[in-house]
């Protein structure tokens, strides 16, 4: 799996975007739920629900420790992923897929475009590292 | 500067992640925790529990000596038993939970909590005459190999007769040439040993046993998977479960205190609580709505607060989000419902029988 998706943009706080059409799909990324290890819950807002850039819109838990998920952008959550509460660990198995979180309807659509890009990302986790 | 095992530089070989517990730079986990823990209850798993830490009373009158200090009784077990006690504090609360190996009724050796390792020396030093305490911690490592098939691996490794090794008794042999105390007994609810070695021998005994066991699913395993394992079994963790505040009879470990053995350090006082009732009790809960209870959240009862959780987690064999906490006695019988408070959203649980996990 590549760790990096070129076609992604990506935050600080570990989210991933990618934007179909008129929504963008969030969740984190591979160096995120690598760092939480086995997520056993996640929390996530309801449909409809407004959703603020740069503030927690739900929570996601592994065996060991719980974290706040940040909004990439601001907007109306159109969907969410509900196979989630059954099988959280599809977020390690496939964080870019199956493992997605929500679909938001940006208020401002260009707002992803100001997000890292791929290797952006890769450097802020490389000199971390 | 955190503190390392001997095992530190074969942990990081392993890729293990390191964490600080109780000053210790230790491996929380090595592939994932999840995984970890199933190799422990399905093959077996390998821990670095070197941060415990051993204190030993020698001489005439060890036991009489020991048996002062705990809460459990020493003369009534046998040469090569290990026991369960409680280090009490004269409110009948937790200096330390322990498990004292009697050598013999003149060496008695003490396993303590890590982040105990100081303060129960001292405790022990200032409270016992005659006999002198010895902190033997920086003596031992200490391995702990456990599943169904910790005996199997371990007995192509050693002489010793395993199969007449019962739970909870001790010998001493060479594993894989490393002499040892080999002991068995764990905190994972499975079969499994705990081998204590020079340091210096530490890293060999590791790789030996790992490689023995590796194709029946032996693998190294973190303090994640131990937590998760024994939280399932409702083993209390010193500082999460126990403390200095709550005494045994409220942590439902009454089994360890024996009231009719002669006096001990905190023994008026449980007698005192014996007699007035306990009024909160450590439970198992489980929660019946998602979420996952975590130490530290409120137990609430009908809007009022009426406990604390002490652990949590959602138990990877027993596939549900599970917590231990106290309660008022009167919310602690099976069947029992509340609350726990998780993000300010009250959560309904109930208490259940444990262990959480029976095979």
């Amino acid at each position: 799996m590549a760790e990096y998706p070129q076609n992604l943009k990506y935050t600080k706080e570990h989210e991933w975007t990618r934007k179909e059409g008129t929504v963008v799909v969030v969740g984190i990324t591979f160096h995120a739920q690598e760092e939480l290890g086995d997520v056993v819950y996640v929390e996530l807002p309801k449909l409809g629900s407004s959703i603020t850039a740069g503030s927690p819109f739900g929570v996601i838990e592994s065996t060991k420790a719980v974290s706040d998920l940040f909004a990439p952008v601001s907007g109306k959550v159109a969907k969410v992923n509900e196979a989630l509460t059954a099988a959280p660990q599809t977020v390690n198995e496939d964080p870019y897929g199956a493992g997605w979180l929500i679909e938001v309807e940006p208020t401002d659509p260009g707002q992803v475009d100001k997000l890292l890009d791929a290797a952006a990302y890769q450097k802020l986790i490389q000199d971390k590292k | 500067m955190p503190r390392r095992t001997p095992l530190y530089d074969a942990h990081r070989r392993l890729g293990a992640r390191m964490v600080d517990f109780a000053g210790w730079e230790m491996p929380v986990q090595y592939k994932s925790v999840v995984s970890e823990h199933e190799a422990v209850r399905s093959a077996a798993g390998l821990f670095d529990v070197s941060h415990m830490g051993e204190v030993e009373l020698t001489g005439p009158g060890a036991l009489e000596a020991a048996n002062r200090l705990l809460s459990n009784d020493l003369a009534r077990s046998a040469d090569g038993q290990a026991v369960y006690s409680g280090l009490l504090n004269e409110r009948g609360g937790f200096v330390d939970d322990v498990v004292a190996y009697r050598f013999s009724p003149e060496r008695i050796l003490m396993c303590v909590n890590a982040s105990n390792r100081e303060k129960d020396f001292r405790w022990m030093t200032e409270r016992t005459s005659g006999v002198k305490p010895i902190n033997r911690s920086d003596d031992y490592a200490q391995l702990a190999l456990q599943g169904p098939k910790a005996a199997a691996i371990l007995q192509r490794k050693t002489a010793a007769a395993l199969s007449s090794l019962r739970s909870y008794r001790f010998t001493e042999a060479d594993v894989a040439g490393v002499p040892c105390i080999l002991s068995r007994t764990g905190y994972t609810g499975e079969d499994g040993f705990e081998l204590y070695c020079a340091p210096g021998k530490a890293e060999a005994l590791w790789f030996a046993l790992l490689d023995e066991g590796r194709e029946e699913g032996l693998v190294p395993a973190g303090l994640g998977a131990r937590d998760s394992l024994r939280t399932e079994m409702k083993f209390a963790l010193y500082g999460n479960d126990i403390d200095e505040e709550h005494t045994p009879l409220e942590a439902g470990l009454g089994w360890i205190v024996k009231l009719d053995k002669g006096d001990f350090i905190g023994r008026a006082a449980l007698e005192r609580q014996k007699a007035e009732g306990v009024r909160r009790k450590l439970v198992g809960f489980e929660l019946l709505e998602s979420g996952v209870p975590r130490h530290g959240y409120s137990i609430v009862k009908d809007g009022t607060a009426a406990g604390v959780v002490t652990s949590g987690t959602f138990g990877p064999s027993v596939k549900k989000p599970i917590g231990i906490g106290y309660v008022p006695s009167e919310l602690a019988s099976e069947g029992s419902t509340f609350a726990v408070e998780i993000r300010g959203r009250p959560v309904a649980a109930k208490v259940v029988k444990t262990p959480f996990w029976k095979r």
